[in-house]
């Protein structure tokens, strides 16, 4: 168990740069774009919109609940659900801030084909949770 | 040339953390509000995710302890569909930002665990169970379950997607 502990302790080591470095990441991003930005950028086009969603849920960082207040405020400023849904979706799957770390760790090309699938599929996932959604 | 050596030895991730510091100094002369902001917010996740280090800290260690090569390789390799159950539960009640998680996923992808696998969990950590009344909030409970519903299954896709990609050679 003490050579478990050790392994564990030296493997977060040597992960925490990367960890302090997307921490101050996210922060400095979350701070730098506010929740106003975000409501000036959508049409009124279903799919644009939701490639638009999926673009800004991908390269914005946070806590889910930032997203959720976030895909709120869309919603009352008349953005489309499916473009909410694909930000929300891409917000929490797609990691742009987190691709360093991730690729470091995990390897480059895994990174790289995980986030690529992750934007897509959160496009996908939004026209089908809206389609079924809108069937109830 | 001694400093030449020194900087060859020192990990890229330690420049990452240069570079942010370095971005965060500019923004100290140039834009002291900023400066003071983004580190307030960083010092609130940093506190907010330390238990979340500890606890993963722990489940490492209990990880490297009983999950030898062979032990994941008999329940990640031959038990079929639930390795694929495994993974996202696992995804699901996991808590902590997802960076947190990579030096784990890192350690498993070791001892045998396949890609897609890792992507599988790495997706369902987009659901968060904790999280879930903010969202019913926001957006009524009919329209988070089927977000989640659909989440959990694109996750298997999206699992054997990587898993193929993977094999195709560069």
């Amino acid at each position: 168990m003490k050579y478990a502990s050790i392994k564990s302790a030296r493997s977060l080591w040597n992960s925490l740069p990367l960890i302090l470095g997307t921490i101050l990441l996210v922060s400095l991003i979350s701070i730098l774009i506010p929740s106003s930005f975000y409501t000036t950028i959508f049409s009124n086009n279903l799919l644009l919109d939701s490639l638009i969603g999926s673009l800004i849920g991908s390269v914005s960082a946070g806590n889910s609940i930032t997203s959720y207040i976030l895909g709120g405020e869309l919603l009352t400023q008349g953005v489309s659900l499916m473009a909410v849904t694909a930000f929300l979706v891409a917000w929490v799957t797609v990691g742009i801030v987190q691709l360093p770390a991730e690729s470091a760790i995990l390897g480059k090309r895994f990174a790289f084909l995980r986030n690529i699938t992750a934007f897509f599929l959160s496009i996908i996932v939004a026209i089908i949770t809206v389609l079924i959604f809108k069937l109830f | 040339m001694k400093i030449k050596n020194k900087l060859k030895n020192i990990s890229k991730s330690w420049y990452f953390l240069i570079i942010i510091i370095l971005i965060y100094l500019s923004f100290f002369i140039f834009k002291e509000n900023i400066f003071y902001s983004s580190l307030s917010f960083a010092f609130n996740i940093f506190l907010k995710i330390l238990p979340v280090f500890i606890l993963i800290f722990i489940l490492m260690a209990l990880t490297n302890y009983f999950i030898t090569p062979d032990f994941v390789i008999k329940h990640f390799k031959k038990r079929g569909i639930k390795k694929w159950f495994f993974a996202i539960i696992g995804g699901v009640l996991s808590t902590g930002p997802i960076y947190m998680w990579y030096p784990l996923l890192s350690d498993l992808k070791d001892k045998g665990l396949n890609h897609g696998l890792i992507a599988c969990f790495l997706y369902n950590r987009a659901i968060k169970i904790p999280l879930l009344p903010v969202a019913f909030l926001y957006f009524g409970w009919k329209y988070v379950l089927i977000l989640s519903f659909v989440m959990i299954i694109v996750s298997f896709i999206q699992g054997i997607l990587i898993n193929k990609l993977m094999e195709v050679k560069k």
